[in-house]
């Protein structure tokens, strides 16, 4: 187990620094001149003050050079110039061509809101999906059955951004159930942290459950389906503990790994979310960083940091995958 | 229908004076379906005593599975339609609530299954699904019954059952889970042992030990057994008394030797002539039988074996299309019954039968009691 773990640790390492190189490559190697949004900044930009700026923030460097000082900077304090000299603490991922500020603090400050965001959201349309999807399956071809499934599927039509304009416009606006919406950290208290997120809780989990409860619905299917499923009935085990016990052990194993990847992408950001429901997170910043002038440093550390994501998720998938499933451990 | 149970000749034991563990009566199994209704199972009665062994043989989709499967109450319920009567030492089966099947289940009567690698949860350890079976039906701690699973996979024969009790399905081979699977079965001593096709999935030689296995435990436990099977080796290994299926129906019943000596039946001769013989002649031919078994949506009139049946000019007139023919005793006694309406079947085989199926063929050496019981339930 030690072994494995070692071995998916060091390829997880390598598969971060390679998407590093792509991020790097993409933003700081790309058509667009990074130095360009920092020269429209302060008035007109002339070729000689773009050429300034591109001989300051060391852009004439080699590529490899130039990756190497800023792969440094992950692990060691840099200075970076854009004319005036900022000091950008270590792990840096660079300063804001906007704010001016570090956008590894900055990250920091709004990795927690978008964390809250996906737990709470991810956790209830894990539970919701797939117990409707669970209950689906034992009910199979009754009409309880056809209507999870005909409710889902109308669900699942609706866009995303409506439901959440829709929940913000009459739950938060028109009826003021949730008038307060935003993210308050845990730090100022459980309750006006819980109280402020779960209307976009719900949007998440309500939108995001129909597509496990009708996942989990087919896994269920299937495994209610297996000999072993039949050994427990005809053990005598009770119907309701062959369903989640013996019969949900098996279907939950391929939803976990959708789950992975699934909660990964909502830390990466959930733009749509906090947008409408005005939460500081990732997925904000990110857009708001997209905005003309391209403030260049913070949508590459959003997209290293969501792969980053990514690639922790398919590795904690990989290591529960071995505790769920004793065929995969490796001894 | 139920007639032949009670105008049963005493049994060759001293076990006919019990009533019988098991009494199924004029048992129908029918499942609705898009396409109509599908006859699973039709008119079925049969009965087991404790210590004894009924073998039933069939090809697949006989109702030989159906059947037994009936017998744990393991079909649902909205969408099978059951009749007839099962009772298990005198509890009826067939309505009864969720508790009461619930409590016949793997105590009364256990299951073997077909697979064992299929049969058990891949994500549940050995124990821990003995363990499980025993504390369904027993108030007794897990250590309590850790210590019965040990004993049990010990009493199967698994090697180290002390430290192979935690490992997976998948770390054992296929004898031994099936091993782990009967251990499973008798943890709780069930009164009657319901083998699907328990030695189908395993090799030969493992098949054989699997086989005594069982022969032993239901000596020790006094259980009954119902065997499952398509062959007849394992039938008159094991069976006291032979049940052969056809589309649904028995068409022919009687003790093994009686039946597998003496056999009635068209389709039971023609399962006797497809049995290949190791010593045989590899030149000589096996004899299938022709033509695929019957769709049970829209079984065949008359006789359900007609359509493949190659004695039918043996019957005057049209009766095998239109007449279905009564499950009776035959002319040899009121223990062998049969479903055909050949007049003198006896005849029929040694003549047009036997010699085809040439001298040394596994059939002639299944007859000539290679490993039939003996009359006392004893093996040879």
């Amino acid at each position: 187990m030690a072994g494995f773990l070692v071995r998916r640790l060091i390829a997880a390492a390598l598969v971060v620094i390679v998407t590093s190189m792509f991020v790097f490559a993409l933003f700081f190697l790309g058509p667009s001149n990074p130095a360009q949004p920092l020269c429209d900044l302060n008035g007109r930009c002339t070729p000689e003050k773009l050429a300034l700026l591109t001989e300051q923030m060391g852009l004439n460097e080699s590529v490899v050079k130039q990756y190497g000082v800023w792969a440094k900077g992950l692990v060691q304090d840099r200075e970076i110039s854009f004319g005036p000299v900022y000091h950008c603490d270590a792990p840096c991922l660079g300063i804001s061509y906007s704010s001016r500020g570090e956008v590894t603090s900055e990250l920091a400050e709004k990795f927690p809101a978008t964390l809250s965001l996906a737990v709470g959201g991810a956790t209830i349309y894990l539970v919701l999906g797939v117990f409707l999807g669970t209950m689906a399956a034992r009910f199979r071809g009754t009409p309880t059955d056809r209507g999870l499934v005909t409710v889902s599927l109308l669900v699942s039509a609706i866009p995303y951004y409506v439901v959440a304009l829709l929940a913000w416009i009459f739950l938060s606006q028109e009826w003021g159930i949730f008038p307060d919406t935003s993210y308050h950290p845990l730090t100022e208290g459980v309750g006006s942290w819980a109280y402020g997120l779960l209307l976009p809780w719900m949007v998440i989990g309500f939108a995001g459950s129909t597509a496990y409860a009708r996942y989990s619905r087919g896994q269920m299917v299937e495994t209610l389906g297996e000999d072993y499923i039949r050994t427990a009935t005809a053990k005598g085990v009770k119907s309701r503990n062959v369903i989640f016990k013996h019969a949900l052990r098996a279907a939950i194993v391929p939803v976990i790994t959708l789950f992975g990847l699934d909660f990964a992408f909502l830390l990466a950001g959930t733009v749509f979310t906090e947008q409408i429901f005005d939460i500081d997170g990732i997925g904000r910043w990110g857009i708001r960083a997209l905005r003309a002038p391209v403030d260049f440093p913070v949508v590459a550390a959003t997209v290293l940091v969501g792969s980053c994501i990514i690639v922790v998720a398919n590795l904690v998938v990989d290591v529960l995958y071995s505790f769920i499933d004793p065929r995969v451990r490796v001894s | 229908m139920s007639g032949f149970l009670t105008t049963e000749a005493p049994q060759p034991t001293s076990r006919a004076h019990e009533a019988p563990f098991l009494v199924v009566d004029s048992l129908s199994v029918r499942f609705p379906t898009h396409d109509g209704l599908v006859k699973a199972v039709s008119d079925l009665s049969y009965a087991v005593h404790r210590g004894e062994t009924l073998g039933i043989v069939g090809e697949s989709g006989s109702g030989k599975s159906v059947s037994s499967m009936a017998v744990l109450g393991l079909h649902d319920a909205k969408t099978t339609r059951l009749e007839g009567s099962i009772k298990v030492g005198g509890q009826e089966v067939i309505g009864a609530d969720e508790d009461t099947l619930r409590r016949l289940r793997g105590r009364e009567v256990a299951m073997v299954f077909q697979d064992p690698l299929t049969a058990l949860h891949p994500f549940y350890s050995i124990g821990r699904q003995i363990i499980e079976a025993y504390r369904i039906h027993h108030d007794v701690s897990k250590s309590e019954a850790r210590k019965r699973a040990i004993e049990m996979l010990d009493r199967v024969g698994i090697p180290q059952a002390r430290s192979r009790v935690d490992d997976f399905p998948h770390q054992f081979s296929g004898g031994m889970r099936q091993r782990a699977m009967i251990a499973m079965s008798l943890v709780n001593d069930p009164k009657l042992l319901i083998a699907d096709e328990p030695t189908t999935a395993l090799d030969v030689t493992v098949q054989a030990q699997i086989l005594d296995l069982l022969q032993d435990l239901q000596r020790e436990f006094n259980s009954a057994i119902i065997i499952i099977t398509h062959d007849l080796g394992v039938i008159a290994e094991m069976a006291d008394e032979v049940l052969v299926m056809y589309a649904g129906r028995a068409v022919e019943k009687g003790r093994t030797k009686e039946l597998l000596t003496h056999p009635e039946m068209p389709y039971t001769w023609g399962l006797l002539s497809s049995v290949p013989d190791v010593a045989a002649d590899t030149s000589e031919k096996l004899i299938p039988i022709p033509g695929n078994p019957p769709s049970l949506l829209n079984p065949p009139s008359g006789c359900p074996f007609h359509p493949r049946c190659q004695h039918k000019d043996k019957v005057p007139g049209d009766l095998c299309y239109t007449t279905l023919p009564a499950l009776e005793p035959g002319r040899r006694g009121p223990n062998h019954l049969k479903r055909c309406h050949i007049s003198n079947p006896d005849a029929v085989y040694e003549v047009d039968v036997l010699p085809e199926m040439g001298e040394d063929s596994a059939g002639h050496a299944i007859r000539e009691g290679m490993a039939v019981p003996d009359m006392d339930g004893t093996t040879r």
